[in-house]
């Protein structure tokens, strides 16, 4: 018997399918068309309906129904161009005539595969729940019997150390005339930096877009020669724009190589012309937001722009594999690399590798404790952000960063190595706002300082995405607030100057605010890092886990 | 709040000196204990100067356990002295089985040993002793170390002094390190009592250690057996000091500018800046935001009070050569060394170290930023 699909559209999606559906009012909109326009997804379109109306003219009530043709909006119900929920619709929309509504019983997961291709995006793990880290409390007050700093009087250094710190005990000091000195036969002293414990974390160039990277870069720049935050920002995996290289200005960029060594040719060239040297190295081993898995640049984001400082021909998918093809072992893929790297720049700037989290997190540790180049080590955590993964590796995959560091941290005391070895917490900073409060917390569990990625794209881009997929297009390049595209159209629309006036209001208020957390606690002079002790959590099991207190 | 009263002699004195001044700044503590650090010692101890003395309290049970097992690791007890208890009427003073300091010879493989090994060992008796004691609270050791005498009880200073029958002038030393008041945050437990004592250092302070616990991990974390205990978050001080002069051979200032280290922008201005940055980042678990005043001693018998960086703790130094007194208060030092040019009383602040040279010959102070 022939179905009767085209009689019922059975095999048809209903709206209620979709994360996102479309209200759009009648009675306000002009039909001026702009939101069907912006849509980075064409999920809405005109369209025509027929409408039956019920009307009266004249002085007295005489009913009557007329059938009219009209003009509208609809959504389509085609799942390859879902409503992303990202609202570039409500934005330009002069009468505010239409918005996305979040469904909480979509079954969108379920059908989001067309072709045998499961979903890929960019963005975050859908997951609102607060994190670990969104839990704790600053529980250790000082008052009576330790008078609080005044974290608008008193000096406050929030400063941390990047690189390898040697053990008190292997400084080549001695005693000249009642003084310390440096011993003339010294051995390698590794270089240490002083920055500022919130970074921002690797995003290339490529995967933001020009006018976002520029932004962040002239943010950065401002932070520090202006207002002596010594703010230092990764260049993610993709090179550094040549004169920003050869720049003054390289020594507040930490260069990132990863599996696709893709930027590299045109770095190591650079070398000889470079008149700083940069904050360090980061070798890329894995990132929180999608473990195991490898990069791609879409083709289309290929430009002449990013293929001239990537080294590669324009418009040809860039993928970086999910591991160092060249390296076999964790004594090559780290120590190897770590040697290769410092002696590029004659041993004066910090190598260190970042990884996923993961429970082998600690093995990876130790290694690098017994490696004295080791500069650092960044750990990334599964709230950690990307530019397009597949929906699972984000969704499911990963380790919580909380007590990745934790383990990693009490590992080192152990060892009594946990000064030498800085942690960075990475992942997930900032998820629910709370970058300050996140950035102490990570610090008091053990770190010795934080990155953020999708924090300073909301706070200073204004991106769309949330832990409810919202947006969620930075795979696509199309990206509607123009931070992760390279179309001139859509990238136009960000303003480098407001995103680097929006990146120094950040981190002045994150001072602030870690100001208005560590004064309390009587600390100011030295980042507390490891200091649990001003730590709560109203979770018994999260408490016992972290080793700090449970209050109630 | 504490209180604390050193004073440093070339005379031998009494330790109810150090408790007098104690009593006069009482305002500022609540007679909750009494802790005593004698060092170079005179009286009956006077002639046994190489010999090391293991102080501490301890229960009938306690004192047979303990000798038992001295006996056994060899050493020869040459003399046992517990003070003249004397009740107080009106105390609440919970007199102990005994108070005791016990002169032993080192045993005979050991008495020809280099003595920073003859120091490991009677650290590891005195550890040995607190972890077969300190369960059902039947020893308490708080040194073990050639002349020197730790007495340490919950009570008020004076009452004690009375109770200890210090009133009658035979215990007597050089160096005195009193403490009044015992850390009353919490339940008062003798190992967390002021002053500390470790191979020949010692410290006690004022105030309450806000990074006491990134400190611990990392002091603890050196390998060295002695860095233990930490029922007081003050004890980090001692074994900062000892870590920094001993272990690790620093001169003595750069104590103070380990746990108060100076601004990248100030070690530029010092002759040491090298070597002071690279301190400054090896040990900056060990760097302390106060409030504290810590006054100690090293086994040389140098004495010395600095104070933390922004929020400092009343201390005051004074005297003249022969006798100075490091007290928190003015009051405690007229008590002390009545006669004196008061005019050069000092206050150490944020960059200051004061240190009294051996049997306070002289008074130097020193400023980490004129060096």
């Amino acid at each position: 018997m022939e179905p009767a699909e085209r009689l019922d559209q059975n095999h048809e999606f209903s709206l209620r399918e979709f994360p996102y559906i479309i209200r759009w009012r009648e009675d306000r909109c002009t039909r001026c068309g702009r939101c069907t326009a912006v849509c980075p997804v064409n999920a809405i379109e005109p369209s025509v309906f027929a409408q039956r109306l019920v009307q009266s003219e004249g002085s007295t009530p005489l009913p009557s129904t007329v059938r009219k043709i009209m003009h509208g909006i609809r959504q389509v119900t085609d799942m390859e161009r879902y409503c992303t929920g990202c609202g570039s619709c409500s934005l330009v929309c002069p009468t505010v005539a239409i918005e996305p509504e979040y469904n909480p019983r979509h079954k969108f997961l379920f059908y989001k595969n067309k072709g045998g291709v499961p979903y890929t995006r960019g963005g975050r793990r859908n997951d609102p729940s607060p994190s670990t880290v969104d839990q704790m409390k600053f529980t250790r007050i000082s008052m009576l019997t330790d008078p609080a700093l005044d974290a608008g009087r008193h000096e406050f250094h929030i400063r941390t150390l990047l690189g390898r710190i040697l053990p008190p005990e292997k400084l080549p000091l001695e005693v000249k005339d009642g003084l310390l000195a440096v011993r003339e036969d010294i051995g390698f002293i590794p270089p240490v930096r002083e920055i500022y414990p919130i970074r921002i974390g690797s995003m290339s160039v490529g995967a933001l877009s020009p006018h976002m990277w520029e932004g962040l870069a002239m943010g950065v720049a401002y932070l520090n020669e202006v207002e002596g935050l010594p703010v230092v920002m990764c260049t993610g995996e993709g090179g550094i724009p040549p004169r920003l290289l050869t720049s003054r200005f390289a020594k507040y960029f930490i260069l990132q190589i990863a599996s696709g060594y893709f930027g590299w040719d045109e770095i190591i060239h650079a070398i000889p012309r470079m008149v700083e040297d940069p904050a360090a190295i980061e070798i890329k081993y894995g990132q929180g937001a999608k473990p195991g898995d490898g990069g791609l640049l879409m083709a289309y984001k290929v430009l002449k722009l990013i293929a001239k400082i990537r080294g590669v021909p324009e418009y040809v998918d860039l993928a970086s594999p999910p591991t160092h093809q060249t390296q076999y072992s964790i004594e090559e893929a780290v120590a190897k690399m770590i040697q290769s790297m410092s002696m590029a720049w004659g041993f004066r700037v910090p190598v260190y590798p970042k990884i996923s989290g993961t429970k082998t997190a600690r093995a990876v540790l130790n290694n690098l404790a017994r490696n004295p180049y080791a500069a650092a080590l960044c750990i990334d955590g599964e709230d950690g952000g990307t530019g397009a993964a597949y929906n699972v590796s984000m969704d499911k995959m990963g380790h919580p960063i909380a007590s990745n560091i934790r383990d990693c941290y009490l590992d080192l005391v152990k060892q009594g190595k946990q000064n030498e070895l800085p942690l960075i917490a990475a992942g997930g900073m900032g998820k629910t706002g709370s970058l300050a409060a996140n950035a102490a917390a990570m610090i008091m569990l053990g770190a010795s300082a934080v990155d953020i990625g999708k924090y300073i794209m909301q706070s200073a881009a204004q991106c769309f995405g949330d832990e409810y997929n919202r947006c969620n297009l930075c795979n696509t390049g199309r990206c509607p607030r123009g931070i992760t595209t390279q179309d001139p159209k859509l990238y136009r629309r960000l303003d480098p100057d407001k995103v680097a006036e929006r990146v120094v209001d950040v981190f002045k208020s994150a001072d602030m605010e870690l100001k208005k957390i560590f004064a309390p606690m009587g600390r100011s002079t030295q980042l507390p890092i490891g200091m649990s002790d001003g730590l709560g959590v109203a979770d018994k099991e999260i408490a016992e886990r972290l080793k700090i207190s449970y209050v109630c | 709040m504490c209180r604390l009263s050193a004073i440093t002699s070339g005379r031998y004195f009494s330790p109810l000196e150090n408790i007098l001044a104690l009593e006069t700044m009482k305002e500022g503590h609540d007679g909750s204990g009494l802790g005593l650090v004698l060092k170079d010692l005179g009286g009956m101890f006077k002639d046994m100067k190489g010999y090391p003395i293991l102080s501490g309290i301890c229960s009938d049970k306690g004192l047979e356990i303990m000798d038992q097992y001295m006996k056994a690791r060899g050493f020869e007890e040459l003399l046992f002295w517990e003070p003249d208890i004397h009740a107080v009427p009106g105390s609440d003073i919970q007199r102990r089985d005994h108070y005791f300091a016990k002169v032993y010879n080192y045993p005979a493989e050991m008495r020809e040993l280099p003595m920073p090994e003859k120091e490991d060992l009677l650290m590891n008796t005195r550890l040995a002793l607190r972890s077969i004691g300190e369960r059902d609270e039947s020893i308490f050791v708080f040194s073990f170390y050639p002349d020197v005498i730790t007495l340490k009880e919950v009570g008020d200073p004076l009452q004690l002094a009375e109770f200890f029958g210090l009133d009658k002038g035979k215990l007597t030393a050089k160096i005195i390190l009193a403490q009044g008041r015992q850390n009353t945050n919490y339940a008062i437990y003798l190992y967390a009592c002021h002053p500390f004592f470790i191979q020949g250092y010692c410290t006690m302070t004022n105030g309450e250690n806000t990074a006491f616990v990134p400190i611990r991990e990392f002091i603890s974390s050196r390998g060295f057996p002695g860095y233990t205990g930490y029922n007081s978050d003050s004890e980090v001080f001692t074994h900062i000091l000892h870590y920094c002069h001993r272990q690790l051979k620093y001169p003595l200032s750069y104590y103070k500018d380990v746990i108060t280290p100076l601004k990248n922008s100030e070690i530029e201005k010092r002759p040491d800046s090298r070597a002071l940055g690279l301190i400054k980042n090896s040990l900056r678990p060990l760097c302390i935001d106060g409030p504290n005043c810590v006054i100690g001693f090293t086994p040389d018998g140098t004495v010395f009070m600095a104070q933390d960086s922004k929020k400092l703790r009343p201390g005051v130094v004074g005297g003249a050569p022969g006798k100075f007194a490091l007290m928190s208060e003015e009051c405690g030092l007229d008590k002390a060394v009545p006669v004196r040019d008061k005019a050069a009383d000092f206050s150490p602040m944020k960059y200051d170290m004061v240190i009294v040279t051996p049997d306070a010959r002289e008074l130097k102070q020193w400023n980490q930023l004129n060096v």
